[in-house]
């Protein structure tokens, strides 16, 4: 993935050339689809994507990690059931879970990768409409205090695009009952359900905040022109969370 | 080889050899079965001088199909290429024959687009029929080394209160959908029709478009002795056996079996992989040539990749990986198993090659290569089993000159005007009955929000869609740094071209066109699908031709060519033909698409302006439809006054005149207003009484009336001197007709009603959820 060409290349200039040493890996596995749109987010913010191959045996020097959406391996089996087995996920997993609690962020199809990984609990099943549904989505930031989710303010709604088939999110209801009172619930979407989740719930966290994972699509919300109602850039704030996290200690 | 020795190999491989068909010229052939006709048939023995052996028979019958050769429409389709000016060849780098044509859009990037039917099969097997028409179009994007940006789909699906219109909706819009999703393609725009015309035979056409720079374009041609050919992708399956000849090329009736399995059954995860993996292999300059296998499969790809060529090409059928071992020659040469492609490869580059399909995991195998004896020789273990000129088999099937009549019922059908007819009884005439009418044409099946469909569809995936449905084109950013991008749009109206053939299909195009100027893009280039009836039947075949040349007539107007597009006949039910639907794909380009017009009104206190005049023109309109009308002649053409408006709109856009743009068009100025209200949900004050004193219109005329050559813009107050300047300088009609109202939340037509924006959404918004769930 790494040499296949982008449309174009990079607009967005770095802002800020601290910033650029930040690192942030960006997956491709089979099937992958938001991998370029992900690393456009992580340039918007100023970092550097980096791409990462399923195949490859070590995370090299990133400091973060974007799972991005998709249909890896076709989502043929289970969303995300094959994925979790490549070779670059066992390092994801180790990293997240060591002390330097390496930042992680799935979306979409990332996010069902993760919990099929067990770094999430719960998982995604099919929409309760039984279709695909693309549609702007707002949500209310629930946790402000995760890295992916430093530089929104607590209680903020956020408008991204929602886009997938397999979008509803479960869990045993012991789970959902500690995620609530451990403030793990991230995003609940505002307005109608879109898909049948429990709760309301778009994304959670892990306990130590550094894995995050959601349904929503904030990488397809950074950039004027391109995003929800052609201006909405809402979700930018996901990729400069994660630098407030590295650069600032957050 | 002696006769006893050819006939025993031919027994223990159960295979026909050509030498066996030498000596043996009065075998039973089911030449018929395959779709050939008797004189056909004589064809080929005298293009072979013997007999054809089963697989050569198998290669002739799709090949030779109307949906592979173009036999009866060929003969109209030169004009494409004949009415072409020096002007409008400038941009074009690659034209007609190729998978798809290719135009410049300076600063060294090219972009290709092409628009297909997959009709039968989406009728078949709607899931599995759209989500491959959506497959083979793409594959022929990548074959012309392009990246694929985005797809859009024209659907045309029968009465929508139909039992059977709820199974062939949900089954396509599910499988373009589920297949276009999962490859990362952004679906853009597109269109749906109801219409009980259709029932038997919808109309599933895909159009996909692609970007690449100059010096990546590649072309489906063999040449260079020695160089190996290899197939790619799926392996070979018994789906789709000729469904190009069998399906494609022939009428449907109840008597016949079901012939599902000659539908392909489609795998988006290996197109997306295929996608990837030929980019990787452009990118390293690996394959000499490439095409995509789609109708009639290896039989196309070997045919045309070796006639294209400058020698022949000689390949090993059991070399093809297969899902069923137990396929026959000619049914592994008629396969139309999806995900596949064909490329030439030099010896030197072998390794490479392999390199990048094992990093995919994309299974390969290497066929043969390509020779200096401009034979086509098709070996199964050995035994030659094909022997032809490939040029006989992929350029030189039939050419019909169909014998064509202006229909008897034509004049009769242009006589009856809906104005003053029965239908037209009680036409809305009071301010309530007004408003009653515009909420009732907003909710009908054909003027109804399509968001039922499009939220089914990614239109954010890749970053770059600037615009989508409900915007009048869809819009994607090609070059990040510049902003350089294309807009499209696709249009077609049955009930115009039945009235009409010739203006119909020069309506479509000036739609098309419209819209993409609407969008502030400057139009480019063409392509066309022709979804017609029986082209044996002469009322049809005059409508495919008057469509032709009114569509090549007004290309040479409008100055921007046909650079591809497809033919798709015989969609008709017993003798029923569809309605003429020749569908009108035209592409526009923008120097920076942040220039583009959205659709809709944003900005309070702005100007609103009606771009045009309107006549009484209801014939063939969708009031009239509503009204179960169709006859009378349809609006007039005027291509000079669409390219005045055209230029109004791109120099308007271009220098910030201009915040939004609706075509009018369907439903006329109704329906325009309507939705650019309803686009972001902002409102006006709008006054019509001037306009129509001008036009000399009442009021329900200037509401409903379909004349072309329209628009309404709205223009922010610091614009509307250098606006109205602009206009009067081009001498063209405009006239202000209200002011946007953000707070007032209603579109109030005044004098006559206001009608708040939910109530008008959910007329528009709740027709397609009551029908479809």
């Amino acid at each position: 993935m790494t040499e296949t060409p982008l449309i174009g290349g990079a607009t967005l200039a770095p802002v800020d050339s601290r910033l650029a040493g930040a690192r942030i890996g960006v997956v491709t596995f089979p099937g992958t689809l938001d991998d370029r749109d992900a690393a456009r987010a992580v340039r918007a913010s100023g970092a550097t994507p980096v791409s990462l191959w399923h195949a490859d045996t070590t995370l090299g020097d990133v400091d973060a990690v974007v799972i991005p959406g998709g249909f890896s391996y076709g989502d043929y089996l289970r969303a995300g059931a094959i994925a979790r087995f490549a070779p670059l996920m066992g390092q994801i997993v180790d990293a997240a879970n060591s002390s330097a609690k390496l930042p992680v962020l799935g979306i979409c199809n990332g996010f069902q990768i993760l919990t099929e990984a067990h770094l999430l609990p719960g998982s995604m099943i099919k929409n309760d409409h039984l279709k695909f549904l693309c549609r702007d989505q707002v949500l209310r930031v629930e946790n402000n205090s995760t890295a992916w989710t430093n530089a929104y303010a607590a209680g903020a709604e956020i408008t991204i695009p929602l886009k997938n088939q397999d979008g509803q999110y479960i869990a045993d209801e012991k789970t959902l009952d500690a995620l609530e009172a451990e403030g793990r619930v991230a995003f609940r979407y505002v307005g109608t359900n879109p898909n049948g989740s429990r709760r309301d719930i778009a994304g959670i966290s892990n306990a130590a905040g550094n894995v995050v994972g959601l349904m929503p699509h904030p990488e397809h919300a950074i950039e004027n022109g391109y995003g929800p109602g052609h201006t909405g850039t809402d979700g930018l704030g996901f990729f400069t969370s994660v630098l407030n996290t590295l650069l600032g200690g957050k | 080889m002696s006769e006893t020795s050819t006939t025993e190999s031919a027994k223990k491989f159960n295979i026909d050899t050509v030498a066996n068909a030498a000596v043996t010229p009065d075998v039973e052939l089911p030449w018929a079965e395959l779709g050939l006709k008797q004189n056909e048939f004589d064809d080929v023995v005298k293009v072979l001088g013997r007999r054809p052996t089963g697989a050569e028979l198998a290669m002739y019958s799709v090949m030779w199909s109307e949906h592979c050769s173009y036999k009866s429409s060929k003969n109209h389709l030169r004009q494409f290429g004949e009415k072409v000016t020096e002007e409008m060849k400038k941009d074009m780098l690659v034209g007609i024959g190729e998978n798809a044509g290719v135009t410049n859009l300076g600063d060294g990037w090219a972009v290709t687009f092409k628009i297909e039917s997959h009709n039968s099969p989406s009728f078949v097997e709607p899931y599995q029929g759209a989500a491959t028409g959506i497959g083979g179009i793409v594959r022929d994007i990548i074959s012309m080394g392009a990246r694929p940006v985005a797809v859009m789909d024209p659907l045309r699906f029968g009465a929508i209160d139909h039992p059977d219109t709820a199974r062939v909706m949900h089954g396509a819009v599910a499988g373009i959908g589920g297949y276009g999703n999962s490859l990362g393609l952004p679906n853009i725009g597109g269109e749906m029709v109801f219409d009980a015309i259709y029932q038997g035979n919808p109309l599933v056409n895909a159009l996909a478009v692609g970007v690449m720079r100059h010096e990546d374009i590649r072309l489906a041609n063999a040449s260079g002795k020695g160089n190996k050919v290899v197939l790619f992708g799926a392996r070979t399956g018994g789906d789709g056996i000729g469904g190009a000849s069998v399906l494609a090329s022939e009428s449907f009736d109840d008597t016949k079996p079901s012939k599902r399995p000659a539908v392909q059954v489609g795998d988006p995860f290996a197109e997306k992989i295929l996608i990837e993996c030929c980019l990787e292999l452009f990118k390293g300059s690996l394959v000499e040539g490439i095409q995509d296998l789609g109708a009639a499969g290896i039989s196309c790809a070997t045919s045309e990749l070796a006639s294209n060529g400058d020698g022949g090409m000689e390949v090993e059928l059991t070399s093809v990986l297969l899902r069923d071992p137990t396929l026959t020659p000619g049914e592994i040469l008629m396969s139309e198993s999806q995900e596949r492609m064909m490329a030439v490869v030099t010896p030197e580059n072998m390794a490479a090659f392999e390199a990048v399909m094992e990093k995919w995991a994309v299974e390969y195998s290497w066929l043969g290569e390509v020779t200096g004896t401009g034979r086509l020789i098709i070996k199964w273990e050995g035994e030659v089993i094909v022997d032809v000129d490939p040029r006989t088999v992929a350029h030189d099937g039939p050419v019909y000159d169909r014998p064509y009549a202006r229909p008897e019922w034509q004049d009769a059908l242009q006589a009856d005007s809906f104005t003053g007819s029965v239908q037209d009884a009680g036409r809305p005439a009071t301010a309530d009955e007004l408003q009653a009418a515009v909420l009732e044409l907003i909710a009908s099946p054909n003027m109804c929000s399509k968001d039922w469909i499009t939220n089914q569809y990614d239109r954010y995936v890749g970053g770059n869609t600037s615009m989508a449905f409900p915007d009048d084109a869809g819009v994607i950013r090609v070059d990040e740094e510049t902003g350089l991008g294309v807009a499209l749009a696709t249009d077609a109206n049955g009930r115009y071209t039945y009235l009409d053939p010739y203006n119909g299909a020069q309506l479509a195009l000036a739609e098309a066109y419209r819209n993409v100027a609407t969008s502030g893009a400057v139009p480019m280039a063409v392509s066309d699908c022709l979804n017609f009836g029986s082209p044996e039947d002469p009322d049809v075949m005059w409508q495919l031709a008057e469509a032709i040349r009114g569509l090549s007539d007004a290309c040479m107007v409008l100055g921007i060519p046909v650079t591809g597009g497809n033919v798709s006949l015989y969609n008709q039910t017993g003798t029923t033909p569809i309605h003429p639907s020749p569908v009108v794909a035209v592409l526009g380009k923008f120097d920076d698409v942040a220039r583009r017009t959205p659709s809709g009104w944003k900005e309070d206190g702005q100007a609103i302006y009606l771009l045009g005049t309107t006549a009484d023109e209801m014939d063939g309109s969708e009031w009239a439809n509503m009204r179960g009308h169709l006859g009378g002649l349809p609006p007039k053409v005027d291509l000079q006054r669409e390219r005045e408006l055209g230029e109004i709109l791109i120099n308007a856009s271009r220098d910030g005149m201009i915040d939004s743009a609706h075509d009018l068009s369907e439903g006329g100025l109704a329906a325009g207003l309507v939705e650019s209200a309803l686009r972001f949900n902002t409102g006006a004050r709008v006054a019509l009484d001037e306009v129509a004193q001008r036009d000399g219109v009442d009021t329900f005329t200037l509401l409903f009336s379909e004349t072309q050559g329209r628009a309404i813009v709205s223009v922010p107050r610091s614009e509307e001197v250098r606006f109205n300047d602009m206009c009067t300088a081009r001498n063209f009609p405009v006239a202000r007709i209200g002011v946007v109202d953000a707070a007032g939340g209603a579109l109030d037509l005044q004098g006559l009603f206001s009608t708040p924006l939910d109530e008008l959404r959910e007329a528009h918004e709740g027709t397609l959820p009551k029908y479809f769930g």
